[in-house]
């Protein structure tokens, strides 16, 4: 099942030209991007790990596609996502993010439920690749 | 109508039939920077020329591109050599300028380095110190001060070995990305080349910055005045003439960086002087005039009396 998470998440994967367009775009609106990656896909696990620091000082968007390979060399068989962080005051808060990479297979969720008092139905969802240790989720 | 469209698909769409050069050269602002360089840098005559032969280059590059000839990224990386003070980093902000224009690089804006900030301090730091630079300059130019540094011959385990395999790759892989210029003193750079055979081989615009000659220093002195609304008086400038000569043949001579710092030193006599010795209220002439006097006191001829006597 295909994660749906952060923007364009229902588009096609974007290729390579595309997240540069798109990075640059953020670039170009001064919020600083970085790279972060996962292999814990639930929605609520928010904070991913991150690859390097926040680029707050590249004005071209190749700085980041740079790192995006590094990081696929070493982390390809998880999500990885890009993260444009709008640092102005007021604001200071992610303005977009999306994901650039993805596992080949993703298993999906487990929806489970709970029968507690009365007929009460407590329902939550986990990832099958979760049954793993964390790091060999994937691949 | 219907022949005309025909026509047009046999030109292939947007393919122009033909392209004019020289409303190209005017079009892309290439003009516009070649134009300003001749102003406003003084002599340099060599790297004019070099700089104006790239451009036409370029220029042809991206005619061919545009009509669908076979065309390959020209490497861009180039190298500078030149003693200190004759305008190499004035000359690489140009560049950076005149390749954005005409489209080489996407963003145009110049980072200029030396080994501080490239080679790290202990193992495992120089790596991610390098890369932090190239990224700042993806979509502009790299400006290498005194690169030579980098490679430290009498020490095999020196971190800048890293730095350097770290910048032939990027300059290798991403020619899209960012064009490096490397820049030095002339003997140095070539032993730094004859030790890195890998730069020598990926840098292919090697351009020298001859010295200026006296009267060209005198015009840059005179240029560098006008800009902070200053002037000589007439016995200034020959006495300026002067020191010029005489400084030349003095250790540490840097070309227009000494000429900078004489001026520097002869503005601050002349305050003192019109603070010392002004009888009333001063005017802007005399504000802004720099005499004989104040030139004359200089090291750099006593100095020079000193020699001749011994």
């Amino acid at each position: 099942m295909r994660i749906t998470q952060g923007a364009f998440s229902f588009l096609p994967d974007l290729t390579d030209e595309q997240i540069t367009k798109q990075v640059q775009y953020c670039i170009d609106n001064s919020w600083a991007v970085s790279l972060e990656f996962t292999d814990d896909p639930h929605p609520r696990n928010t904070y991913w790990e991150m690859w390097g620091h926040p680029m707050f000082d590249n004005p071209d968007a190749a700085a980041l596609m740079m790192e995006l390979k590094e990081c696929r060399k070493v982390y390809g068989d998880r999500y990885i996502r890009v993260v444009a962080f709008d640092a102005s005051h007021g604001w200071e808060s992610v303005k977009l993010s999306f994901i650039v990479n993805r596992p080949a297979n993703e298993p999906g969720f487990h929806l489970q439920r709970q029968e507690a008092a009365g007929r009460v139905i407590r329902y939550t969802t986990r990832p099958y690749a979760a049954d793993k240790p964390a790091g060999e989720r994937y691949g | 109508m219907a022949e005309a469209a025909v026509k047009e698909l046999e030109d292939g769409g947007d393919i122009p039939a033909a392209i004019d050069l020289r409303a190209e050269y005017a079009e892309s602002g290439v003009k516009d920077v070649l134009e300003e360089l001749d102003r406003e840098l003084i002599g340099l005559k060599p790297v004019k020329q070099r700089i104006r032969e790239t451009a036409a280059l370029l220029l042809v590059e991206r005619a061919r591109r545009r009509l669908g000839l076979a065309h390959e990224t020209p490497t861009l990386h180039m190298s500078f050599s030149g003693n200190p003070g004759t305008g190499k980093t004035t000359v690489a902000l140009r560049m950076a300028d005149l390749l954005h224009r005409l489209g080489y690089i996407r963003k145009g804006h110049l980072v200029s380095v030396t080994r501080d900030d490239l080679v790290g301090q202990y193992i495992g730091h120089t790596a991610p110190k390098t890369k932090e630079i190239l990224k700042k300059a993806m979509g502009g130019v790299l400006f290498i001060d005194e690169a030579y540094y980098l490679y430290r011959q009498e020490n095999e385990r020196d971190y800048g070995q890293e730095a350097i395999e770290i910048l032939l790759q990027v300059m290798e892989n991403q020619r899209d990305d960012l064009v490096v210029i490397l820049a030095g003193y002339a003997d140095k750079m070539e032993k730094f080349f004859t030790s890195n055979p890998g730069f020598r081989s990926r840098i292919a615009h090697h351009i020298d910055f001859p010295d200026y000659t006296d009267d060209e220093l005198l015009q840059i002195a005179e240029i560098m005045l006008s800009k902070q609304n200053y002037h000589f008086d007439e016995k200034a400038r020959a006495v300026m003439a002067d020191y010029i000569a005489t400084r030349r043949r003095q250790p540490h001579f840097a070309n227009a960086r000494s000429i900078r710092n004489a001026l520097d030193r002869a503005r601050l006599r002349q305050a003192n002087r019109l603070f010392e010795t002004a009888p009333g209220p001063v005017d802007a002439e005399a504000l802004s005039t720099i005499g004989a006097e104040d030139l004359r006191v200089s090291r750099v001829f006593s100095k020079a009396k000193e020699e001749q006597a011994s």
